[in-house]
C-alpha cells in the first residue's frame, strides 16, 4: 500500500485542476444533490458527473471492486426502501397512481417509483465526484486545499498527518495481529463472533500504546520546527488557480445556485411534484 | 581570538515533574561556536535530557524544576518559545519515522518554512537546495514509505538546514541505522560541520561508530553528572568507559589484551590515528599465543529453506534463497533495510504466504501449516516488546499462549513458573508489565514465546537502541537459552558486535539475494560482502591490515574467544 487512495499521476483535464477547485466542485455538487429531490436537477448533475468522469480518463476496470460494492449497496437499498415503506411516495406526493398491486400493502405506484428513482439517482450522481476527488488529487494537496477553503490549518494538517501515518499504523497492526496469532489467537471464522471481536479489541491495546509514543515523537518534532507559531502557514503543495480552475469553480457553484433557485422559487420546497 | 560560547550551563539541575530525583545534577558545561562535541553516557544517564534542555523541549514539552542557569545563544530556553530557539538550534531526533511529518521528502524538508509563511516559490527553491546538500535530489517526491531509514534521517537533517541554523543537535543518530548507513551519516555530519562552520552536538553511546570522524571534545555523563570532559585521545586512554558501561573501540580492547598501555600520545581516539605499528610485536605475540575455540553442533536440521522466492505484486523481495540451520545453532541474518530479512522471517513463521520454494521446520514441510501450528516449532519475538503485550500482569502475559491452546490450568501454572524462572522474571509474576524496564519487558516477551516450547526462536533486532550493559544482558540471556536448552536462535540484526561475539555464522542478504552464508568473522573481514550487505568492517580488520596479519578472520576469532574467556572469568 503505497498511497492510501491509489492516486496516480496522469495528464487529464481533471488531474490538472488544483485541489481547491476539485474540493469546491465536489462539495458544490454534493450539496446540490443533497439539497433537492427534483429528479430533473439530479439528472443534470448525473450527466455532468458522467462527463467529468469520462474526461478524467480513469479506467472503469481499475475501479471494478468499488463499483461492484456500490451497485450492490444501491440495489439492496432500492429493494429495502420498497419493502419497508411501499407507500412512502404516496404520502409524500399526496396522490396515488397505481401501476400494479401485489397485495394491499405492497402496491407499486408511480409516486413510489419516482421517489425511489430520485433517491437512487442522488447516490449515483455524487459517488463519481467523491471518487474523482480522491483519485485525481495528490494526497499532499488535500490539506492545503482544505486550508484554502477556510478550514483551520491545524485541522487540515491533522488530516495530512493521518494520511502520512495510516500506512505505517496499518502495517504495524498487521504484524501485531500475526504475532498474536502465532501465540494461538484464533481470528478466523472458526472462532465465535463475540469472542473474535474481543480478541480484536485486545490487539488494539498494543497498537494504541505504540501510537501514543508515536504522537509524543511527532509533536516534539513539530514543535521543534515551529509548527503553529503563526496564525497562517504556507503549503509546499499548492497550485495557482488556472483559468480552468476558475471556470470549474464558477460552473459548479453556478449549478448549485441554480438548484437553490429552483428549490426556492420553482418547486417552493425540496420536492418536485409532477402529479398535481 | 577567543572562541565565543554558544551554550553555557552553570550549576544547572533539572528534575522531571513526575520524578523524585533530579535527572541532571549540577551541570557546568560550555560549548563554543564551531565546536563538534560528543556527549556520551549509558541509557538513563541523562544525556538525552541534556539535549532537551538545549533545544527547549524542556521545559516546554516536558515540564519540571530547573535550578541554575542555562543560556543558548544568549537566550534562556525556559523563557524563550521553542520556535524561536529552533531558529538557532536545529534538532535531529532519534526516531526517523516519528519526525517525518510530511507526505513526501520535499514537503517534510519545507515544513519549517511553511510554518514561517515563506512564499511557495522561495520555499520550493530552498527545500531543493537543502535536499541537494544532503544528497536527496533524486527522491524529493518520494513518500516516507518509499525511502530508507538513512534517507529519512537525511530528510530530517535537510529539514533543519533549510532554516540556516547555527547549531545542530543529533539525538542518537545511529540508533536506527545499519552500520554502513551510520558510517555515511557520520561522514555527512562531519562534512556539514566543516563546510558550514556549524556547532555540532552529537548524543550517542556507540563511541567507536561516532569516532569514525573526529570530534573536538567528548563529554561523559553518568547518573546526571558530568564525569569527564576531554579530547577523544585523552578519554580513551582512561578507564572511564569500562567503569561507566560504555563500550570502548575494539582495537583499544585488542591493544589492552596484548598488554599495551593506552596513552594519549598513541592518539588512540580514532582507528586512523592510533599508533599500532609501535606495538606490532606485542599484538602479534598475543595473536600467536592465543587460539580461537572451535564449537560443536548437533547434526540435525531445525530449518531448511529451499529455492525460496517471494514477490509483492511485481517487486521481487526474495530470490531463490537456499540455506539450512542446524539444531542448537545461534546465527545472524543481516543486510540493509529492505534486503528481505524480515520478509524471510515472516515467511518462515507463516505471517506471509504465497511464496515459491519450500520451507521445512524440524524436517517437516511447513507449506500446509497454519500460523499457530508453525508457532509450536518456531517463535517470533518482535523488535518492540510493547507491540506484543495484550495482558496487564506479567504472569498472564506469559500464560496467554497456553490459555489460548486450552492447556489445563495446573499445567499452565507449572510451565509458566518454570519459564519465568529460566528467564529470571519469577519475582515479577504479579507485577504490571508497565512497571518493568525495557530489558525486563524483552524477557517477558521471550518468556511468552518460550513457554510454548518452540525449537527455534527468531528475534527481530533484539538489541536495537540498547546500550552496552543492556546489550550484554539480553545477549548473555539468549546465549544461555541457546546453550542450556539447546534452542536454535536466529537473530535479525544490524549489530556487528552481536554478529561477531554471539553468532558464529551469518547469512547476508542483499536486495533479496543471499550473498553470503559463512562464519561471521569471515563476513566482517570481507570487503565485498561488507559493502553489499551495508555493514562496516570491524576495526580489528584494519588492525590486521596495518600490522600485516594476512588472516584477519583469525584475528577476529582469536579476539572473540579471548573476550569470552575474559567475560567468563569475571
Amino acid at each position: 500500500m503505497k498511497r492510501l487512495f491509489n492516486y496516480s499521476e496522469a495528464d487529464s483535464f481533471v488531474h490538472n485542476l488544483s485541489g481547491v477547485s476539485k474540493l469546491i466542485g465536489f462539495l458544490a455538487m454534493t450539496f446540490t444533490v443533497m439539497l433537492t429531490y427534483d429528479i430533473r436537477v439530479i439528472m443534470v448533475v448525473l450527466i455532468i458527473s458522467i462527463f467529468v468522469f469520462w474526461a478524467s480518463r480513469i479506467r472503469l476496470r481499475d475501479l471494478r471492486v468499488v463499483i461492484i460494492y456500490i451497485t450492490v449497496f444501491m440495489t439492496i437499498n432500492y429493494i429495502l426502501t420498497f419493502v419497508f415503506d411501499p407507500q412512502y411516495g404516496v404520502r409524500l406526493y399526496g396522490t396515488e397512481h397505481v401501476i400494479y398491486s401485489f397485495t394491499e400493502r405492497y402496491t407499486l405506484t408511480q409516486e413510489q417509483l419516482l421517489y425511489q428513482t430520485t433517491k437512487i439517482s442522488k447516490y449515483a450522481a455524487t459517488v463519481p465526484f467523491g471518487l474523482l476527488f480522491f483519485l485525481t488529487t495528490h494526497p499532499s494537496e488535500f490539506a492545503s486545499s482544505m486550508n484554502r477553503i477556510g478550514i483551520h490549518y491545524k485541522i487540515a494538517f491533522a488530516f495530512s498527518l493521518t494520511l502520512r501515518y495510516l500506512p505505517d499504523i496499518s502495517s504495524e497492526y498487521l504484524i501485531i495481529s500475526k504475532a498474536q496469532q502465532a501465540r494461538g489467537l484464533e481470528l478466523s471464522k472458526k472462532q465465535k463472533f463475540s469472542k473474535r471481536v474481543k480478541e480484536y479489541v485486545k490487539m488494539i491495546v498494543p497498537l494504541i500504546m505504540s501510537s501514543l509514543d508515536r504522537i509524543d515523537n511527532i509533536s516534539d518534532a513539530m514543535d521543534l520546527r515551529g509548527f503553529a507559531k503563526h496564525k497562517k502557514r504556507t503549503w509546499y503543495n499548492t497550485r495557482k488557480l488556472s483559468r480552468n480552475d476558475k471556470l470549474a469553480i464558477l460552473f459548479t457553484v453556478g449549478v448549485f445556485t441554480a438548484s437553490l433557485m429552483i428549490t426556492i422559487f420553482v418547486n417552493q420546497g425540496r420536492f418536485w411534484n409532477p402529479f398535481v | 581570538m577567543k572562541p565565543k560560547p554558544v551554550i553555557q550551563f552553570s550549576n544547572f539541575s533539572f528534575k522531571y515533574k513526575a520524578q523524585k530525583h533530579p535527572t541532571l545534577k549540577n551541570i557546568n558545561l560550555t560549548i563554543y561556536k564551531g565546536e563538534k562535541v560528543l556527549i556520551i553516557g549509558p541509557s538513563g544517564s541523562g544525556k538525552s535530557t541534556l539535549g532537551y534542555c538545549i533545544n527547549g523541549l524542556i521545559p516546554h514539552s516536558y515540564p519540571g524544576t530547573i535550578e541554575g542557569q542555562l543560556t543558548v545563544q544568549g537566550m534562556d530556553p525556559s523563557r524563550t518559545p521553542i520556535h524561536q530557539l529552533s531558529k538557532s538550534i536545529g534538532t535531529v531526533l532519534q526516531d526517523t519515522d516519528g519526525q517525518f511529518v510530511g507526505l513526501s521528502v520535499a514537503e517534510d524538508i519545507a515544513f519549517a518554512l511553511e510554518n514561517d509563511c515563506v512564499p511557495v516559490k522561495a520555499l520550493k527553491r530552498r527545500a531543493q537546495e537543502a535536499a541537494a546538500i544532503v544528497g536527496l535530489e533524486g527522491v524529493i517526491t518520494n513518500s516516507p514509505q518509499e525511502i530508507s531509514g538513512g534517507q529519512k534521517q537525511r530528510t530530517a537533517l535537510a529539514g533543519i538546514l533549510v532554516d540556516e541554523v547555527e547549531m545542530l543537535l543529533f539525538d542518537e543518530p545511529l540508533a536506527y541505522l545499519d552500520p554502513a548507513t551510520g558510517k555515511k551519516a557520520m561522514e555527512l555530519i562531519d562534512q556539514i560541520h566543516g563546510d558550514a562552520e556549524k556547532t555540532v552536538i552529537i548524543i550517542e553511546h556507540r563511541i567507536e561508530d561516532v569516532l569514525h570522524r573526529s570530534v573536538d571534545r567528548v563529554i561523559l555523563i553518568h547518573e546526571g553528572e558530568i564525569i569527564a570532559d576531554m579530547g577523544a585521545h585523552e578519554i580513551i586512554s582512561t578507564d572511564l568507559f569500562a567503569r561507566y558501561g560504555i563500550r570502548e573501540p575494539l582495537y583499544v580492547t585488542l591493544l589492552k589484551y596484548a598488554g599495551v598501555e593506552i596513552t594519549p600520545e598513541m592518539q588512540p581516539g580514532y582507528i586512523d590515528t592510533v599508533d599500532l605499528l609501535s606495538h606490532k610485536d606485542r599484538i602479534l605475540d598475543w595473536y600467536r599465543r592465543t587460539s580461537p575455540a572451535a564449537p560443536s553442533l548437533k547434526d540435525q536440521e531445525a530449518l531448511r529453506i529451499r529455492d525460496l522466492s517471494f514477490a509483492y505484486t511485481t517487486k521481487t523481495v526474495l530470490n531463490e534463497i537456499d540455506f539450512a540451520i542446524q539444531k542448537g545453532e545461534m546465527l545472524a541474518i543481516v543486510g540493509r533495510n529492505g534486503a528481505g530479512k524480515s520478509t524471510l522471517a515472516m515467511l518462515v513463521c507463516g505471517f506471509e504466504t504465497g511464496h515459491q520454494g519450500e520451507i521445512y521446520l524440524s524436517g517437516e514441510n511447513a507449506v500446509e501449516q497454519s500460523i499457530a501450528e508453525r508457532a509450536a516449532v518456531v517463535g517470533y519475538v518482535m523488535q518492540n516488546p510493547n507491540h506484543m503485550f495484550t495482558e496487564h500482569i506479567v504472569f498472564e502475559e506469559v500464560a496467554l499462549g497456553l490459555r489460548l491452546r486450552e492447556v489445563p490450568e495446573e499445567e499452565i501454572q507449572r510451565r509458566v513458573e518454570k519459564t519465568m524462572q529460566i528467564c529470571g522474571i519469577e519475582r515479577f509474576a504479579k507485577w504490571p508489565i508497565n512497571a518493568l524496564s525495557y530489558g525486563q519487558k524483552k524477557r517477558v516477551t521471550i518468556a511468552a514465546i518460550l513457554v510454548l516450547e518452540p525449537e527455534i526462536i527468531i528475534l527481530d533486532e533484539p538489541t536495537a537502541g540498547q546500550d552496552y550493559r543492556h546489550y550484554t544482558e539480553i545477549m548473555e540471556f539468549l546465549k544461555g537459552l541457546n546453550r542450556e536448552l539447546g534452542i536454535t536462535i536466529i537473530l535479525i540484526t544490524h549489530d556487528m558486535h552481536l554478529m561477531m561475539e554471539y553468532t558464529k555464522r551469518s547469512i547476508v542478504l542483499s536486495e533479496g539475494e543471499l550473498i553470503a552464508d559463512k562464519d561471521s568473522s569471515d563476513v566482517l573481514t570481507n570487503v565485498e560482502i561488507v559493502e553489499k550487505g551495508s555493514l562496516k568492517e570491524t576495526s580489528l580488520f584494519h588492525v590486521a591490515q596495518i600490522i600485516g596479519i594476512d588472516d584477519p578472520k583469525k584475528l577476529v576469532d582469536t579476539f572473540v574467544s579471548h573476550e569470552k574467556r575474559v567475560r567468563e572469568f569475571s
